[in-house]
């Protein structure tokens, strides 16, 4: 199959970018959309051109470290599916196919593709953890936990910090991000202790951060390739609340 | 070949006595650092993956000042995260026999003898540590009904021991890391610096001191000093292009260090993980892992006759071939990666395989899925059945997944003595970077297992024993040393940007792949070895003759970035097949065409080669130094190993 690429293009923060055309043919409809951009790539170097810059190393969909914004979608068109697990059969033959980067003013280009997302690291810094050393734990079967509770942990720690969700809102919010791990130690025994403050912690933190509010336009949640879904963001002002009032 | 003629000696330094204390012992010998002088000692730390990031942490919770280098964009993105299976505990949880003596036993027999007792023992023991610092961290390992903690079985154990969180414990365990660092961050004592790639290990008097690091935004050469460095940079299996690493995976951190004087040890030991997707084609980036975990309740098969072309339900009991359970009864789909992978290869060679091109054998699920019910195996494995469906477009329950073997793990890496510092003191290597404890082939589940104790537990006690008993006079970025490797990463990236030619570092990449793969992959033997040897030497001269290498230096350059590591991969690669050639017998993953019984199991050689090899770097236009640590073994009698 052929498909014509329409690429945003932009060499440094400081340069204004614009989109350019590469048309790539001869592909089979198993190729993954990064491996048809590495093809991509090896072309335009052996002509001695500066390849396309993007993100990308497990491509298995886990580490969060790809994300390209596919036709107007973070991620591209498959549901549940990360940019690196994109098939080409997800596109028709000779279809004209836009890619820019993960657009959100708390994310600077660097170049290309490729995005600074270290803001959702500092929001993490303010509390999304349990304080504990190493060395003073207990023995781990000393505290049974519900298996339903643990299910329902993990379904929001398997969160792969990609920020999609940032990039689909229209205000910008992370509150997916914020809400997936408020809700991972919410729902376990473990985090009880520092649940009030760090829920309390998290939302300012991406308050400083620049991140806009959420106002339940759910966007976050159609793009998450995780499943995280818009449950933990209740979670999060739940909590966030129940610190508030309590101070 | 020619043979060193003389193999002087590494001494790993490790304790004397039983076995059962020689850790207890080494800790209360080690000198400590006191609280209020431990601000005053920086450490650096490269890399934060399991291993990395629960050293920085776990340092900076001791009160010392970490400095730690990541070349993603966060440390939350390291490989480890992309662990599936699980992460192994002598629990005995479920009362079937588990000890802390039966983990060291099975994972030194598992490596085929070729690590040591010392190290395996301490494993085995820290284990169980490790998975109650992870859950109260709030790792959501999988629970029974009674709340109580869940296992699952592994290849080449008799117990169950795996702790999991479906399908994604790397993932789960790597948050807990990344949170404790986190955690550290806002506390002050760790600095994370992302996107920042080692290139050069900076050796004062003799001692590791600091790196010469890329700033991979603005190309920016950086010089970071210490009292001590700490590589946590994972393995080489990329070596092989096709691999289930991440794609940016890479040796040069560890190239890097072994060119300053650090012993690189058993090379050639590289884990060939038998249930991967198969390879498809020219253009694929890598390979897939499908969890070991689906050995408990998968079982491999291929049809009996040659060319059945028939899908795999079509296919009557009588006329498949369970060639596993045929071959080794006794632990049947759950022998080790080692022999399974081979087990595999025997069915290609066959010409039994299945799907395009008869690359692959089946591993088939229904037999669970009537037992247990298909919503139990979701539960099980559910992310693994979702990735297998993205990357295939067949769904794993209603067929047989089509599998195969693929280079996943390298057990070779730098030498570190017991206390897990290489020979130039004050370089201390974790995780898979270093030559690790798991012999000649690595249990499933226990790199984790690995990655975790050096990091939460034997590092931040070794490291304040080497601390405490070094001088250690205050250095600066002036110094002549650390001027000379700073010129000397400059100088390189200018040569390579100056080549001018016109083939991809990709395309060298691919190449030095296939030679390795042929040559120096699940089965080797001397010719090609030779032969790959003077290939990849080539190889290299060509690279460095007619790489195509756009953009400058002093930008984000992702294509130099790849060009540096292809350039280091090229170097590894010859001193793998290197390592390989000189080990004359079959031991674990290494497989001698030349050395193997009437069944067709590795034939070791325990008089001439029970020990670990360790190279040091070629000088002078001569080529590498073997050395060798003699390998003792008290607690075990060296024995074949026996799965069947």
């Amino acid at each position: 199959m052929n498909l014509t690429f329409r690429v945003w293009r932009q060499r440094g923060p400081e340069d204004a970018g614009g989109f350019v055309r590469y048309p790539v043919e001869g592909l089979s409809p198993e190729m993954t959309l990064l491996e048809t951009l590495d093809r991509l790539n090896e072309t335009l170097v052996a002509h001695g051109e500066p390849p396309l810059a993007f993100d990308s190393d497990c491509r298995e969909g886990i580490c969060g470290a790809c994300g390209i914004v596919v036709d107007g979608r973070p991620h591209g068109p498959l549901p549940r599916t990360t940019t690196c697990l994109v098939p080409l059969r997800a596109f028709r033959d000779g279809a004209t196919v836009t890619l820019e980067p993960f657009r959100t003013g708390v994310f600077p280009v660097l170049r290309d593709l490729v995005v600074d997302r270290g803001a959702l690291d500092r929001v993490m810094q303010a509390g999304g953890y349990v304080s504990v050393r190493a060395g003073s734990a207990p023995e781990a079967n000393t505290l049974p936990v519900a298996r339903g509770a643990v299910e329902r942990a993990l379904d929001a720690a398997t969160c792969i910090g990609c920020g999609a969700c940032v990039a689909a809102c229209p205000n910008g919010s992370a509150a997916l991000f914020v809400g997936a791990k408020v809700s991972h130690l919410a729902r376990l025994p473990q985090g009880q202790p520092e649940r009030a403050r760090r829920g309390r912690a998290l939302v300012t933190a991406a308050d400083r951060e620049g991140f806009g509010a959420c106002s339940s336009h759910g966007e976050c949640e159609a793009v998450c390739p995780a499943g995280i879904g818009l449950d933990t963001i209740a979670q999060m002002n739940r909590d966030y609340l129940a610190s508030v009032l309590a101070s | 070949m020619t043979a060193a003629p003389l193999t002087p000696a590494l001494d790993p330094r490790a304790p004397a006595g039983p076995l059962e204390h020689r850790w207890e012992r080494r800790r209360d010998e080690l000198a400590l650092v006191g609280p209020t002088r431990r601000r005053f000692h920086t450490v650096l730390v490269i890399g934060a993956g399991l291993a990395g990031a629960s050293a920085a942490a776990t340092l900076s919770e001791l009160g010392y000042r970490v400095r730690c280098l990541v070349f993603h964009d966060s440390p939350r993105r390291a490989h480890s995260v992309a662990a599936q299976g699980g992460i192994n505990a002598a629990k005995n949880y479920q009362n079937d026999g588990d000890s802390v003596a039966r983990l060291f036993h099975e994972t030194l027999e598992g490596g085929d003898f070729r690590s040591r007792e010392s190290n395996v023992y301490r494993l085995a023991e820290l284990s169980a540590r490790i998975v109650d610092h992870a859950v109260a961290q709030g790792v959501p390992f999988a629970r029974e009904y009674g709340g109580h903690l869940a296992n699952r079985s592994f290849g080449g154990t008799l117990v169950s021991r795996t702790f999991y969180a479906r399908g994604q414990t790397g993932q789960q365990l790597l948050l807990g890391a990344y949170g404790a660092l986190a955690k550290e961050e806002a506390r002050g004592g760790v600095t994370v610096l992302p996107r920042r790639e080692m290139l050069d290990l900076i050796v004062v008097d003799g001692r590791a001191r600091g790196v010469v690091a890329r700033d991979l935004v603005t190309g920016a050469l950086e010089t970071h000093l210490a009292d001590a460095v700490v590589l946590a940079t994972g393995g080489y299996a990329n070596a092989y292009y096709l691999s289930t690493n991440a794609k940016a995976s890479n040796c040069t951190a560890i190239w890097r260090a072994h060119r300053r004087g650090a012993a690189f040890a058993n090379p050639g030991f590289v884990q060939f993980h038998p249930t991967c997707l198969p390879a498809t084609g020219e253009g694929q980036a890598k390979t897939t892992l499908m969890s070991e975990s689906l050995r408990n309740d998968g079982r491999l098969w291929v049809p009996l006759r040659a060319g059945d072309a028939r899908p795999p339900r079509d296919i009557p009991e009588v006329e498949r071939d369970y060639f596993l359970e045929r071959r080794y009864p006794r632990f049947g789909n759950l022998v080790p990666r080692d022999l399974g992978s081979r087990a595999v290869k025997a069915m290609l060679d066959e010409g039994r395989g299945v799907g395009p091109g008869g690359k692959a054998v089946y591993l088939d699920l229904m037999d669970a899925a009537r037992r247990l019910g298909v919503e139990v195996l979701r539960e099980r494995y559910g992310n693994l059945f979702e990735m297998y469906q993205h990357i295939t477009g067949d769904d794993a329950l209603r067929g047989a997944m089509r599998i195969a073997p693929a280079a996943h793990y390298t057990m070779g890496g730098l030498w570190v003595d017991y206390d897990l510092m290489s020979n130039v003191p004050g370089l201390f290597v974790i995780g898979e970077a270093n030559f690790s404890d798991h012999g000649a082939n690595r249990l499933g589940a226990s790199a984790l297992m690995q990655g975790l104790a050096d990091g939460y537990f034997i590092l931040p006690s070794t490291l304040a024993g080497y601390l405490a008993g070094a001088r250690l006079p205050a250095v600066d970025a002036g110094r002549p040393e650390a001027r000379e490797a700073l010129r000397a990463v400059s100088g390189r990236i200018e040569r390579l940007l100056a080549i001018g030619g016109g083939r991809t570092a990709g395309d060298f990449h691919r190449a030095l792949g296939r030679l390795l793969w042929d040559h120096c992959g699940l089965e080797r033997n001397r010719a090609g070895l030779v032969k790959s040897m003077e290939e990849v030497a080539a190889l290299r001269q060509a690279f460095w003759e007619d790489l195509a290498l756009p953009g400058g230096a002093g930008e984000l350059n992702q294509e130099l970035e790849r060009a540096g590591r292809v350039a280091d991969f090229l170097e590894l690669g010859e001193l793998m097949c290197r390592d390989a050639l000189a080990r004359e017998e079959s031991c674990g993953c290494h497989f001698r065409t030349e050395y193997q019984t009437e069944q067709g199991e590795a034939q070791r050689d325990d008089a001439g080669f029970a020990h670990v090899a360790a190279w040091m770097p070629g000088e002078d236009g001569r080529g590498p130094v073997r050395l060798s640590e003699p390998l003792h073994f008290e607690s075990l009698a060296l024995l074949e190993r026996s799965y069947t």
